[in-house]
Order: C-alpha cells, then sequence, then structure tokens
C-alpha cells in the first residue's frame, strides 16, 4: 500500500483546518465533510461476509393450545381455532383456540372464584412469593422463552434475549417486591385491591406487554383474565405453563386467545372493574366508546409518532446510533419508536449521510440469527400497511433512502428506510407507520424543534440529543411526551413509569404510579 | 507556526483543547460504550471464523518489549512471526515490533521474508526525553532497518493545553522517519483520559500523518489499554478524516487484546466502522504477543474440533 508521500505538506497545525483540504468543497460546519460526487466513500461490501449463526435451542411449542382458564387447559366453546405463522417463514407454529363470549364468560367467573376465595384473602407477603416463583422461572426458561417469542413475532432474538425477556423478569421481581408494601404506595391511605381486571394487550412485545399487565395487577391483589394478540399468543401459552410449574392458585390468570370480537368481549365484560389496554389508537377509541358510562377504571397505552430531537452540538456519531436504535429497534414496531427525527438544519445533510453508512451494516434476516438486527415484519398486514404508507411517502414527494441489504426470500422483511424532504404535512410524518421507517424533518431554534415534536396528535415519548445539559432541561420540559430520553433512547425500567400524553393514553405502567390503577 | 501557543491563547477564549473538541466534535460516553458492546454479540462462525482469525493473525506486530531482550530472544520471536503454525496454514504476522538497540537483529532474522521490522522509539513509554534525543534515536532505528516506527506523543504537553507543540513533534518525528519507514502515534489512551480528548488527540495526529501512518492506543505499559470504545473512538475519527480528506489513515490497537474472541470483536468493529478497506494489515493491526498463541489454538480447532494443549504452540514472546 502506498504509504509514501511528502509529509511537508500536511505538517499543519490543528488550529489551521482550511488549510489541510485543498480540495474545492467548502467545509460543512465544525470542519466535517460536505458531499461531492467523487468524494472519497467507505466501501461496506462482502469481503468477511458473517456465516448463518442460528440459535438452535428448542422452544417447546406444543402443536396445538386450548384456552387456560381456571389453571387448566380448557376447549374453547366456539369450537373454533386459528394457526398461529412464524412471520420468519410463513410456517405453521400451533394451532390456537378462538374463545367466544361463552369463553370469556367462564374466564371471568374463574376469576371471580379465585379472587373472592383465594387471592383477595392471601397476604401481600404470599402473593409476593408467587411473583418471585414466576420471574425466576421466566429467567430459567429465558433461552426457550426468547426462541419462542422471535418465532412468533419475528424479532431477532438478540433483542428478545438481552431485552425481552430480561425485562419481563425485572418486571415480575420488581413487583414481586411491592407485593407487601401496598400501604406505602398511597401514605395516609390503605388501599385496596379492585377484584378482577381484564387486559387486552398488543403484538409488538408479547410477552413483556404480558408482564407490564399481570405483574403489577397480581402483586395489587387482583387476578386477570388477558388476551393477547391473535399473531403473538405462543409465547402467552408457554407462559401459562410456567404458571402451572409455579402453583399459582387456579383462576389468578385466565388466557383467552382470539381475534377483535374476543378483545371486545374481554374489555365489554361486566365483571372487571379495571380494564387495561396497549394497542393502537383506533381501537383505544373503539374501548374507550363501549366502556364510557360504566364506571371502570381504564388505562391506554397506545400509539406514538416520536420525535428524536438532535441539536448541531450533539456527540453525533452516538446521536446516529440512537436515532438508529429509536426506530429500526423490534423493526419499528415500538409504540415509542422515534420515527421522526428533528435534526437542527446546520447539521442535517452530514447526519443524514452518516445515517446512510450506519444502515448499510445493517442485517436484516431470520430473527433466530444471532447477526441479525432487524427481524421480520409481525404480519402480513403489517407488511402491507408499511408499503403502503412508504408509497404515499413517495406520492407526497419526500425522498426515499432504503438499505441495499438482501432479504430473505420468503417471511415478511422491509428494507430499514429513510424519507428526507419531509415535511410536517406528508402522511409518513403525521401517521403512526410501526415499521422501519424513519422521517426526517429540520429545524432551526429550539422553539421550532419544540413546536414540530408537539405537533402530532401522539405524546408517548421523545428523545433529546445536545451536549448541553441545560437545554436537554427545557426540552424535557416543554415536551408534550410521558417519557423523554436525553442522549440516549429506548431505555426501560419497571421502576420507571411509562405512558402517554393526548392520544398516545392515560395511566401509567411501572413504579408507583402503575400500581395506582390496579387499586382502590 | 510563527505564533506561540501563549500567545493564541491570551487572543482566544478557552483552552487549546476545547477548541480543538469543539471544532472535530463531542463524544459521549455512555453512547459510545454501548456501541461498542453490540460488537460483543455478533456470532463469527465456521468459515468467516477462519476467515477473521487468519487476517487477525496477518495484522499482529508480534511484540516484545522488557528489560531482558537479547538479540536470541528476538531472533526466536522473528521466527515465530515468520512461521507462526504452518500446519494450518496461519500467514506470517505484519510485523515484530522491538526496543531500537534490537532492530538490527531483527531485520537479520526476518530479511528475505514480508514480516516487517517496527520499533518503538521516541523515549518508550513516557517519551519525556528531549525532543532532539527522541528525533535521534528515531533516526538511528531507521537507519539500522526499521521498516515501522511507534513513537509515544507527549501526554504531558497535550495535557497542558500544548497541542501544537504535540503536533509539530508528530510533523518531527514524520520527517525523521523518512520515506523509508512508517509512523504509528501512541496516543496512551489511558492518560488522555477522555473520550473527547482521544478523539481530538487522533486528529491532531492525523493531520500531520501521510496515507497509510497509524495511530495507535497505547504502549501497553500502562494499567489500561486498547478496549473496544476507544478503538470505536479511533476508528470513527479515522473514518471522519477519511471521508474528509482522502487520507486513509491506518490503525492499530495494542495491548490488552488476549484472545481470538477479542480480537475478532476488533475486527467486527472495523468491518462495521470502517469498511472492508481496512481489513487488511496495511490498515489494521493489533500490537499484542499472548494474542498469537491463542488465535492459533482457535485456527487448529476450526480445523481439528479440538481444543491442542497449549504447550502445542511454540512460545515466542511473554504477555503485554
Amino acid at each position: 500500500m502506498s504509504t509514501k508521500s511528502a509529509p511537508s505538506r500536511r505538517a499543519k497545525p490543528a488550529a489551521k483546518p482550511a488549510a489541510k483540504s485543498a480540495a474545492p468543497a467548502t467545509p460543512a460546519a465544525n470542519g466535517r465533510p460536505k458531499p461531492r460526487s467523487g468524494q472519497p466513500e467507505l466501501v461496506f461490501g462482502d469481503r468477511w461476509e458473517y456465516e448463518p449463526a442460528p440459535e438452535t435451542v428448542d422452544p417447546g411449542i406444543k402443536p396445538e393450545y386450548d384456552l387456560f382458564i381456571g389453571g387448566k387447559w380448557v376447549a374453547a366453546k366456539s369450537g373454533k381455532r386459528f394457526d398461529s405463522i412464524s412471520p420468519a417463514d410463513e410456517r405453521k407454529l400451533s394451532s390456537l383456540a378462538v374463545a367466544n363470549e361463552a369463553d370469556v364468560n367462564a374466564a371471568y367467573a374463574a376469576a371471580s372464584a379465585a379472587s373472592e376465595k383465594i387471592w383477595l384473602k392471601m397476604s401481600g407477603r404470599e402473593r409476593g412469593k408467587y411473583l418471585y416463583r414466576i420471574a425466576r422461572l421466566l429467567q430459567d426458561r429465558a433461552r426457550q422463552l426468547a426462541v419462542a417469542e422471535s418465532l412468533d413475532g419475528g424479532k431477532p432474538i438478540k433483542e428478545s434475549r438481552d431485552f425481552d425477556l430480561p425485562m419481563c423478569a425485572a418486571h415480575f421481581f420488581y413487583h414481586a417486591g411491592w407485593a407487601d408494601k401496598l400501604e406505602y404506595v398511597t401514605p395516609g391511605r390503605t388501599p385496596s385491591p379492585l377484584g378482577v381486571v381484564g387486559q387486552v394487550i398488543p403484538w409488538n412485545f408479547p410477552l413483556l406487554m404480558l408482564a407490564w399487565k399481570i405483574a403489577p395487577a397480581l402483586a395489587c391483589g387482583n387476578t386477570v383474565v388477558l388476551k393477547p394478540a391473535e399473531s403473538t399468543s405462543v409465547t402467552a401459552m408457554l407462559f401459562a405453563e410456567i404458571l402451572q410449574e409455579a402453583d399459582l392458585p387456579p383462576g389468578v390468570v385466565n388466557l383467552v386467545t382470539g381475534f377483535g370480537a374476543t378483545g371486545a368481549a374481554v374489555v365489554g365484560h361486566p365483571t372487571p372493574k379495571k380494564v387495561a389496554f396497549t394497542g393502537s389508537t383506533e381501537v383505544g377509541k373503539i374501548i374507550m366508546r363501549q366502556l364510557a358510562g360504566s364506571g371502570k377504571k381504564l388505562t391506554m397505552e397506545l400509539g406514538g409518532k416520536a420525535a428524536n430531537i438532535v441539536f448541531d452540538d450533539a456527540p453525533i456519531d452516538q446521536a446516529v446510533e440512537g436515532v438508529i436504535n429509536g426506530i429500526f429497534f423490534n423493526q419499528g414496531h415500538v409504540c415509542c419508536a422515534g420515527s421522526r427525527l428533528l435534526v437542527q438544519e446546520s447539521i442535517a445533510e452530514e447526519f443524514v449521510e452518516r445515517l446512510q453508512r450506519r444502515i448499510a451494516v445493517l442485517r436484516v434476516g431470520h430473527p433466530l440469527d444471532k447477526n441479525t438486527d432487524v427481524g421480520a415484519i409481525n404480519s402480513k398486514e403489517q407488511l402491507e400497511k408499511i408499503t403502503e404508507i412508504v408509497a404515499s411517502g413517495v406520492a407526497e414527494g419526500a425522498q426515499l433512502h432504503q438499505s441495499r441489504c438482501r432479504l430473505p426470500e420468503k417471511g415478511f422483511y422491509f428494507r430499514p428506510s429513510i424519507f428526507t424532504q419531509v415535511t410536517q404535512s406528508h402522511r409518513v410524518a403525521r401517521e403512526e407507520i410501526f415499521g422501519p421507517v424513519l422521517s426526517v424533518l429540520t429545524f432551526r431554534t429550539l422553539e421550532e424543534a419544540v413546536e414540530k415534536a408537539n405537533n402530532t396528535a401522539y405524546g408517548l415519548s421523545a428523545g433529546v440529543w445536545t451536549d448541553k445539559g441545560s437545554r436537554i432541561l427545557k426540552m424535557a420540559a416543554s415536551l408534550k411526551a410521558g417519557v423523554v430520553w436525553a442522549n440516549t433512547f429506548n431505555k426501560f425500567d419497571p421502576a420507571s413509569p411509562f405512558g402517554g400524553y393526548k392520544e398516545s393514553g392515560f395511566g401509567r405502567e411501572g413504579g408507583r404510579q402503575g400500581l395506582l390503577d390496579y387499586l382502590a | 507556526m510563527t505564533i506561540a501557543p501563549s500567545a493564541l491563547r491570551s487572543r482566544t477564549r478557552g483552552s487549546a483543547l476545547r477548541r480543538l473538541i469543539d471544532e472535530v466534535g463531542p463524544v459521549d460516553a455512555v453512547g459510545v460504550e454501548e456501541r461498542a458492546a453490540k460488537y460483543t454479540t455478533r456470532s463469527i462462525k465456521k468459515g468467516s471464523k477462519v476467515w477473521g482469525l487468519k487476517t487477525a493473525i496477518s495484522m499482529v506486530d508480534l511484540t516484545t518489549l522488557e528489560g531482558k531482550d537479547t538479540p536470541g530472544k528476538v531472533a526466536s520471536l522473528c521466527v515465530k512471526a515468520m512461521h507462526p503454525h504452518d500446519e494450518v496454514g496461519a500467514p506470517p504476522t505484519a510485523a515484530v515490533c522491538v526496543y531500537p538497540a534490537l532492530v538490527a537483529a531483527a531485520k537479520a532474522a526476518v530479511a528475505g521474508s514480508s514480516v516487517k521490522v517496527a520499533s518503538v522509539a521516541t523515549a518508550f513509554p513516557s517519551g519525556q526525553a528531549p525532543l532532539k534525543t527522541r528525533l535521534a534515536e528515531v533516526r538511528q532505528a531507521v537507519a539500522d532497518g526499521a521498516d515501522e516506527i511507534d513513537m509515544v506523543i507527549q501526554r504531558g504537553l497535550f495535557l497542558a493545553g500544548e497541542l501544537n507543540a504535540v503536533q509539530d513533534e508528530i510533523a518531527a518525528v514524520v520527517e525523521a522517519c523518512t520515506e523509508a519507514a512508517r509512523l504509528k502515534v501512541i496516543l496512551e489512551v489511558s492518560e488522555l483520559e477522555t473520550y473527547d480528548a482521544i478523539r481530538a488527540a487522533s486528529f491532531l495526529a492525523m493531520r500531520v500523518l501521510r496515507p497509510g501512518d497509524f495511530i495507535k492506543t497505547s504502549t501497553g505499559k500502562t494499567s489500561s489499554n486498547a478496549t473496544l470504545a476507544n478503538n470505536q473512538v479511533m476508528i470513527e475519527a479515522i473514518r471522519d478524516f477519511y471521508l474528509e480528506t482522502g487520507v486513509p489513515i491506518s490503525m492499530k490497537p495494542a495491548g490488552g487484546i488476549r484472545t481470538a474472541k477479542q480480537a475478532l470483536q476488533f475486527l467486527i468493529a472495523v468491518k462495521e466502522t470502517l469498511g472492508d478497506e481496512w481489513l487488511d494489515n496495511t490498515r489494521y493491526r493489533f500490537g499484542a504477543s499472548a494474542l498469537l498463541n491463542d488465535l492459533l489454538r482457535q485456527l487448529v480447532k476450526e480445523k481439528t474440533g479440538a481444543y491442542q494443549a497449549p504447550y502445542i504452540f511454540s512460545e515466542a514472546a511473554e504477555s503485554y
């Protein structure tokens, strides 16, 4: 390689950056490059390919599951079943039962009986023991459950292994600790359990959302009827096996599978004193209409269109990494995904170049490959929805940049995508896409950033990237979002309450605040 | 270089280091460490592993830097460098790295092979000698046949804010190397303390280096050496400098990389940050000694399916 060139020409002091580039282009702010044709570029080619590295543990998924009611597997009275497939390769994973109103009645009957006869009478300390036991079993079986979660939902094994399962266990451990300390939740008042609660969860973090719902409900002394999402019910069935192994009293947790009608029956049933829903804003509104005037407590964790706001003084590579993580984590199937990048105009061009270089090395592939960064889109319907809205972005004049990686032939996959030249009026800037699609907008001043960030029906989360601490505090106070992350994104802890503003819902999950919604 | 650093400081606000950080951009410690941790979750198997191991072997600067080094010890190191383990087709290492007094011995030992002789000069490892003395040391090492010079920057000057002086010294060593030798500039990252300072120092050095010259993390003589995170900060600086100027600077993490697994993680970082062109021993090196035998052990295991006892592999150097 060429090691020789005249040293003297380059022997310039640092304080004179302009002198070092004899090239014609004008350097951008901070002495960083402006894009030019013929400019040096990095080569991300095939010099060193990673061979497939599949996780091979048997997930132990049974060919069929009934409903889990009263601690037992019960055949659905509906007599109907449906197939659960893997979005990774469209193969059938298991056959699941469809619960109808009669099945949901049976589930609530079991939950009521368990509540009155066992769970309400049990001391908090005893309840806590069950929660600890569940948490430990989740840890014991973490690897198996991670494989099942990835197969069922399409998320990369490294995420289910390193994020979903550890967080899932953490939620049970955290709430186990609260079970005998509930009198400290509301100082000066001893709270009491609600009784029976109904819960409906989404398909993006099946086990984790189940943990967010079930752990606080049980810790607070309630019994549960929960409906998992139809495309991702398999790990809930594995969780039922854990409940049996933990010897949880029959009826304390009941799991009913099925579609929208089952969910409507779960939330519309007269028994539950509280309904907790995580899912789309659209369905959330239907439930709110359905339950208006019923006197039931309600918490909603709905959609989002979070802004990730990058100022010109931000540590730029770490901001790039955070923006990438914010939108491509779990294929963008994250309600708090940072799907709108608001970047200060003075660094926008450079920032987008760096994003493009970064997505060039993102690996899209089979969820069970340990090197997969972006897995499969959860379902065919979701893939169609993403494809449609991305087409609208192109039609409305935004510029689409996609990575050029190879996609698997079978299964549902979508290339990591970035839209530039997006304005507040574009659909891709307003609607929740719930896929690996980032919309890039620019701003000039802090006030403009706040205005644009808040100019949305949603308000679940936001990110701020700057080297200046006081600006972080000002932004955090100005952004109408339930969570504001500073110089990081997508960080969760069971002790930290999570929830939204505006059409992103109400009520909080996690922390002391999360307990309040499960107590009277 | 007509303005004295002190005069410059009096007319502009803030320290020279702070101004340089403002110019090249800051680094967030939590973020860069998270990025680095992601490389450790990659799973490299079979053919990719063999390619990675062989490439890593070809990037080793096999090093001995001890007071008790002798021409005999250096000669045995050189044979190890030329023939690490021919039974499994292990390539020769990139270079041997020795003290200046042993350059002539090393040069004779590697004659006719592809293995280069690198020498730590400039009052290694502290750099605390007069510039004149350090330059003389470099010239002598080059005269004795060194193909590569590993210099240390004066961390004292850097921390005192005399950045121009640090840069002038590097430029002077570049000249002392002449066309005959490539230069590696050791930043001694553990003594610079912050990632901001490591990034700034990388730019400071690169601006006076020639294409193919190196920046290097450590001497291996302090408590903490190359880590994935400071490697990341430096290769990102190399990337930014290349995209800005077209000048490709090479990288050498040194010290603390003892296992094949670690080496592969560093290579993954290179692949995903700098791309294919840096997966080559003209652009990337490992300063190590204990690492080589672990790379060989893993390579034999890939071929035979079994781990060999440590005594199967020849000893050529003690750890650093």
